[in-house]
């Protein structure tokens, strides 16, 4: 069953999970853009040194 | 076979789907973790502020993992000069730093209704906020200098003296008498914590684990990019 009413702890127990998927969310999403910004760089770089 | 890796392109062939299929299978662990985090029974002291640990022990863990890894590739980078190695502790850091950011703010909230109090300066607390501080030195440092190579020496100095601190917050809890508890999983004669809770917790630190691994493999992989396109942008202007 699942337990959703945290009672007097519902600031703390909801904060700090919304906390941590905003920050694993931002790693990714972090992760995910460098990647693909450096990939355009590359085929920039191969494409202007042909 | 780890030390075939170490070779840039025979790495970037080897893990070119290793990201992608590591961070589906943190999707999956993550939802199984947040399923039976909130199918648990609350704690029998603690009630549902114990589904705090759920998230701020794995983050915890990590801290300390993500540096040692840290530690690892800037011991390699520093000693062999390996680009790879370099490539790798730079990508390490802000990951760390997640984590120990997150680790420190969930600690703060479930320290509020526990121990009546947002921060104590107690061992355990301490010692990881010093190791955020290392985290944030090392890519202060990394930002600062524009000379790469110098960056990665120093750098992975910093990294490496930072190292003292990881079995500092690991025994702080043994060493001195903290508000922090000792050890409850990892620990002699097995975890004090009920399968119940234990189970979300372990699957929880699993996901981020994996998580960690797919993010950290991926920004390795953006670095030596990263690299090839400046070498190239660079020869073309040495060339023009």
């Amino acid at each position: 069953m699942l337990h959703l009413d945290m009672g007097k702890y519902a600031v703390f127990v909801w904060t700090a999970w919304a906390l941590s998927a905003l920050v694993l969310a931002g790693l990714t999403g972090d992760t995910v853009v460098r990647a693909r910004k450096a990939k355009a760089a590359l085929a920039r770089a191969e494409e202007q040194s042909k | 076979m780890i030390f075939g890796l170490a070779n840039p392109q025979r790495f970037m062939s080897a893990t070119r789907w290793v990201g992608p299929v590591l961070g589906g299978l943190a999707a999956i662990l993550l939802a199984v973790g947040i399923w039976l985090s909130f199918t648990a029974p609350p704690d029998y002291q603690q009630g549902e502020s114990v589904r705090i640990m759920f998230v701020h022990v794995p983050a915890a863990w990590m801290a300390l993992f993500v540096y040692a890894c840290l530690g690892g590739a800037s011991f390699f980078s520093l000693i062999f000069r390996h680009a790879l190695a370099d490539a790798a502790a730079k990508a390490a850091a802000p990951l760390g730093a997640g984590f120990t950011a997150l680790a420190l703010a969930t600690g703060s909230l479930w320290g509020r209704p526990m121990w009546g109090a947002w921060w104590v300066w107690d061992a355990r607390l301490t010692s990881v906020l010093i190791l955020f501080f290392f985290y944030l030195g090392y890519l202060a440092l990394r930002a600062a200098l524009d000379d790469a190579q110098r960056a990665a020496r120093a750098s992975a100095i910093l990294a490496l003296v930072g190292l003292i601190n990881v079995p500092i917050v690991h025994f702080s809890v043994n060493w001195w008498n903290t508000l922090h508890q000792p050890a409850s999983v990892f620990r002699l004669g097995g975890p004090t914590i009920a399968w119940s809770l234990l189970l979300p917790l372990m699957i929880m630190a699993l996901a981020y684990t994996v998580l960690f691994f797919a993010l950290w493999i991926v920004r390795t992989r953006t670095e030596v990019i990263r690299t090839r396109a400046e070498a190239l942008t660079l020869r073309r202007a040495g060339g023009a």
